[in-house]
């Protein structure tokens, strides 16, 4: 069995470079942000008297709480409406005969690939005159729209792979349309509805164009403009390690996502490539 | 609900002509009540608005000069296909996308690799990749540059550089393509791993027993078979580092000539408060994406994804 340790070894040693790739990065920002402002520019890796001075500092301006609950009710908003219309749409992709459904998956493709770039100055203007600019709605509807392809293209994945036949077999058995909707089918559903709902919650919290572009206050600025904007805790301060901190806490949230839900977010990001 | 109400109706097996067309019709109705919503949400926030910029886009608007708004015809175009500020950005924009995308492709089919084969560790590789996935691209990237700022960072210090990389052309382009690298890798990684779950073992087998090496295990079995995943994965990728903002608004704002398309038109439409021109941006970037599009679709028969929803 030495050929074997030896294997191990060998994928042991792969996987911690893999790994070290992926997190130091992550680690940096954490310890940056740990630094005190004494230790900032010491250019050490780790700090060397970790302080939670950087954590108090944002918690106490609204600057970072303010555009915090905005992030959280706009991807929340977002990831519901979204998943819903597109369970809708996804059902019909999946499941009905319709003309028109290639063209649907078509433009929802093309708007998968849009350049939001092209986007912003028109939407800014209508914004203006719809009183939707630097609102929450007026970032959720961009977000929706821009979503929403991957949801449909990711639930109607999942909605191929469930057996339907065993919603008339429940019905079969004395089963109401109702019951064997909730029962039956929407068990079977919820996996691919609840990644589809992570990977929805990712991009809403991730975007960055349209959060700077049709905001300029924090009555809707979210966490990625805000650290774009950000100026420190008070005005005399350099502003490094309070977005080191600020930009951990908004990576908690994705920390713990990923750690729980690893194997839905993979099944998601993998439902349709294969077929392709 | 909307499955609940269709499971008094479903597609039934046998057909008779008169109850099929009806119950045809049926369907059809349902599926349009289903998609409606959908389709109106994306349609008016993309079809509206960029007729709207082809529209500024023939206009002088800036808004600065309201009074001066005028119909210019193509005249901005003109400005921008003559500006070499413009041409400076598809430069970039162009090689960040083919050197970032190239080199995510040889480390995400290793990473794949990796993820598919391990012995050891499997769970902790995926978790661990899918960090960069899902952090946000404006932390990852103060995060880079910060660890490139002479006076902060570790990595001048560990590299013995003179100087503030970030205020150089070429070492900035490079941080860059890094960042987007690490960004977006696992993504790619992960639809190669999806591609090489159809690269069946019998196969490889097969190989190996008739004297293959790993390397030609690799090339004329596993890359035939994945050449699908891997196109719709670079195809992906490409049209996502085209577009390219974020880690270049937070590691230089464009400045030292690395600005790309995005940003540039970004510059002028909320910096220069220039709608005209930077709406002629937007649309040439628009048509610019979808040749690329076009282009994969046709050329190398990248099957686009969701095309063939009817099986």
């Amino acid at each position: 069995m030495s050929v074997s340790g030896e294997k191990r070894a060998l994928w042991g040693l792969t996987d911690i470079v893999v790994i070290a790739l992926a997190l130091v990065p992550v680690v940096w920002i954490v310890s940056l942000s740990l630094k005190t402002p004494a230790t900032l520019t010491d250019g050490a890796f780790f700090p060397q008297h970790p302080s939670f001075i950087n954590y108090r500092g944002i918690f106490h301006t609204t600057l970072f709480t303010r555009s915090f609950l905005n992030s959280i009710g706009i991807a929340v908003i977002t990831t519901v409406v979204s998943v819903i219309l597109a369970a809708m749409a996804a059902y019909a992709v999946a499941r009905l005969d319709f003309r028109g459904k290639q063209l649907l998956v078509g433009a929802s493709l093309v708007v998968a690939i849009f350049p939001l770039i092209s986007l912003v100055s028109p939407i800014f203007k209508l914004w203006l005159r719809l009183h939707l600019y630097d609102t929450w709605p007026g970032l959720i509807l961009p977000y929706l729209t821009f979503s929403l392809p991957l949801a449909i293209y990711t639930l109607s994945a999942f909605f191929r792979e469930i057996p339907w036949e065993l919603e008339q077999a429940a019905q079969m058995d004395g089963a109401t349309p109702f019951q064997a909707f909730v029962r039956v089918i929407a068990p079977l559903a919820a996996p691919g509805v609840f990644t589809t709902a992570i990977l929805v919650f990712i991009f809403a919290w991730n975007e960055f164009l349209f959060a700077i572009s049709l905001t300029s206050t924090d009555a809707a600025r979210t966490v990625p403009a805000a650290l774009a904007f950000f100026t420190g805790s008070s005005q005399f301060e350099q502003p490094t390690g309070s977005i080191a901190a600020a930009a951990v806490v908004v990576t908690i949230p994705i920390v713990l996502l990923v750690l729980v839900f690893q194997r839905r977010i993979v099944a998601g990001l993998t439902a349709g490539a294969v077929k392709g | 609900m909307a499955a609940g109400t269709d499971v008094l109706n479903p597609p039934a097996p046998a057909r008779r002509r008169g109850k099929a067309t009806r119950r045809a019709r049926d369907e059809r109705r349902l599926a349009y009540m289903l998609c409606a919503p959908a389709v109106v949400v994306m349609l008016a926030v993309t079809a509206y608005p960029i007729l709207y910029a082809v529209w500024l886009s023939l206009r002088r608007a800036d808004l600065r000069f309201p009074a001066q708004s005028a119909f210019v015809g193509l005249a901005n175009y003109v400005t921008v296909l003559r500006s070499g500020l413009w041409w400076q950005a598809v430069a970039n924009t162009v090689i960040i996308t083919v050197v970032s995308v190239a080199i995510e492709l040889v480390f995400g089919m290793a990473i794949a690799l990796v993820m598919h084969r391990a012995l050891i560790g499997r769970t902790a590789v995926r978790t661990a990749v899918l960090i960069p996935y899902g952090i946000i691209t404006v932390v990852a990237a103060f995060s880079w540059r910060f660890a490139w700022t002479p006076s902060l960072g570790y990595l001048p210090r560990w590299l013995h550089l003179n100087g503030d990389p970030l205020t150089a052309h070429a070492s900035s382009l490079a941080i860059i393509i890094l960042a987007e690298v690490w960004k977006t890798t696992p993504f790619m990684s992960l639809l190669l791993l999806a591609g090489l779950a159809l690269v069946s073992n019998e196969l490889l087998e097969a190989a190996r027993v008739d004297g293959a090496t790993a390397w030609q295990r690799f090339t004329n079995v596993i890359l035939p078979v994945m050449k699908p995943a891997i196109l719709v994965a670079v195809l992906f990728r490409v049209m996502d580092a085209f577009r390219i903002f974020d880690n270049i608004f937070i590691l230089t704002q464009g400045s030292n000539s690395t600005q790309s398309v995005s940003i540039l038109g970004y510059d002028q439409l909320f910096v220069g408060l220039n709608l005209g021109i930077g709406s002629a941006m937007s649309v040439l970037i628009f048509v610019m994406i979808a040749i690329i599009g076009f282009g994969f679709i046709k050329g190398f028969g990248a099957a686009a994804p969701g095309m063939d929803t009817e099986r």
